[in-house]
């Protein structure tokens, strides 16, 4: 049985090369407290997510996956995370209609100098997703230890 | 019951052909019964008489199999399309998989397609079918004649259909017509309306269904990379059957999402899953989303508009609102 009070959810957060990943880094050397559950998975570009890494994510057994870019106006690419930011919103709804609970998903845009925005949106994130339990409706049950 | 009838297309197809027009017909060729008219290649008047059939089965969307018979030879191709099935050309041709200069297009009017699974539901044991414009009578093999009423067993695209428009043609055979209102959304946005938890349950009871025989993904004409994800041995989705509600999830969602914002709502993929999984609910929901966020797109209805997921401008919607905004009206 798992322990639903002492649930600590697995959040899977890929985090742009040029701004989030840094705003980790500064949110760590600024000795910011968030959950060490949150595995950083560094991509070059908020647009370098795929669809699927988010569901294989899901499927590793993630509770919430989060994606962190630059802000809007700031990619280092110019404009990949604008194209991010619309296929983000199709996927984000397409779960929402199959009926996968919403506050598993999020995008968020951290620069490189907002180390403590970063720390505040990962606690808040594993908040959410700590009050939804474990993910269930888009589980492998083969990849459960 | 189609407005015009076989012996016309035939006509068209022999006078292309002998006039050197083209030199082979892509269309409709009579299957072992009566309502399963499949795909095929006509290259003399002999063949036409003998296989080339049309009618209220015509429903395969032809477009997908010029990729692969304009590069096989020279000379052109003539192929017999509905309204429906022209959106599906304009997209190829956006995506550069057709040459234009290969295909003559002839435009066939349509009054809506029977969909076969519905009717063998309707009647066991069909071994003819005579249509007219209100009823259908099915000759079966052990019930004697049982007539039952055409549009109960129109296809769903049918019923919802977008337009009866041409919108790519070379030559008409029959009247022209219009881009028709429909309501094709309605069922989406009644899904939209229930809870997350009505909606896991409605989805997990049709995808766990899916036999993963990728009927859908091959019949699909937005679907043509020469490799798919699908057909990848080390990506864990390669064809098989699912093994879990996840692996189902996984694989409708990225076929969904693969064809976003240039599938067209031909619903070929509805049409020809064996397992009668909606598939169009997922391809309308993105499609409606579309047309919501980032203001109306009809994939195809014209050639060489920027689809949706390839463009973008400054002041979208952020994800979180997009997901949000339905709440608003429920
Ligand atoms: S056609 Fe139907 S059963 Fe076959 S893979 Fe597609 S959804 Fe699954
Ligand atoms: S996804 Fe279905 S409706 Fe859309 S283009 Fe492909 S076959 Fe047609
Ligand atoms: S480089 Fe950071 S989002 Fe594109």
């Amino acid at each position: 049985m798992q322990d639903v009070t002492n649930f600590k959810p697995l959040i899977v957060a890929f985090c742009c090369n040029w701004c989030s990943y840094a705003g980790a880094d500064l949110a760590g050397s600024n000795r910011l407290a968030y959950p060490a559950d949150v595995k950083i998975i560094r991509v070059p570009c908020s647009c370098r997510v795929n669809p699927m890494f988010i569901l294989r994510a899901f499927q590793r057994g993630a509770d919430g996956v989060i994606i962190c870019g630059c802000h809007p106006g700031d990619c280092h690419y110019t404009s990949g995370n604008y194209y991010a930011r619309r296929r983000m919103s199709l996927l984000f709804s397409m779960l929402d209609y199959l009926g996968i609970e919403r506050d598993r998903t999020r995008v968020e845009w951290v620069s490189a100098a907002e180390g403590a925005k970063f720390a505040a949106t990962m606690n808040d994130f594993v908040e959410k997703v700590t009050a939804l339990g474990p993910n269930k409706r888009l589980e492998d049950l083969r990849c459960k230890k | 019951m189609q407005e015009v009838m076989r012996d016309k297309l035939v006509a068209k197809a022999k006078e292309l052909l002998t006039g050197g027009v083209v030199t082979r017909v892509l269309g409709w060729k009579r299957g072992e019964f009566c309502y399963d008219l499949t795909p095929g290649i006509f290259k003399s008047a002999d063949e036409l008489d003998k296989e080339f059939d049309f009618g209220d089965f015509a429903a395969p969307n032809l477009s997908k199999y010029l990729i692969d018979e304009t590069r096989k030879e020279d000379g052109k191709v003539a192929v017999f399309m509905k309204p429906c099935d022209t959106y599906s050309f304009n997209q190829l041709l956006t995506e550069h998989r057709i040459d234009r200069e290969k295909v003559y297009v002839i435009g066939v009017p349509c009054e809506g397609m029977i969909d076969n699974k519905k009717l063998s539901a309707a009647a066991d044991g069909i071994k003819n079918v005579a249509v007219d414009y209100e009823n259908v009578v099915v000759e079966t093999l052990w019930d004697g004649n049982v007539t039952v009423p055409r549009e109960s067993v129109l296809a769903e695209r049918c019923l919802n259909c977008k337009s009866k428009k041409h919108v790519a043609l070379d030559e008409l055979v029959g009247y022209e017509d219009e881009i028709t209102e429909c309501n094709r959304f309605d069922e989406v946005a009644r899904l939209e309306a229930m809870t997350p938890e009505e909606r896991f349950e409605f989805w997990q009871g049709e995808l766990s269904r899916c036999i993963r025989c990728n009927a859908c993904r091959d019949v699909c004409p937005a679907c043509t990379c020469e490799k798919c994800v699908f057909d990848n041995p080390s990506s864990g989705v390669e064809s098989k059957a699912p093994s879990d509600s996840f692996e189902e999830k996984m694989f409708h969602i990225i076929r969904a999402f693969h064809v976003t914002g240039r599938c067209t709502d031909c619903g070929e993929c509805s049409r020809v899953c064996p397992q009668n999984i909606p598939l169009h609910l997922l391809n309308r929901k993105f499609i409606k989303d579309i047309n919501e966020l980032w203001g109306e797109y009809q994939a195809g209805a014209e050639v060489g508009s920027r689809a949706p997921l390839v463009n973008y401008t400054f002041d979208d919607m952020e994800p979180s609102e997009a997901v949000e905004r339905g709440d608003k009206n429920a």
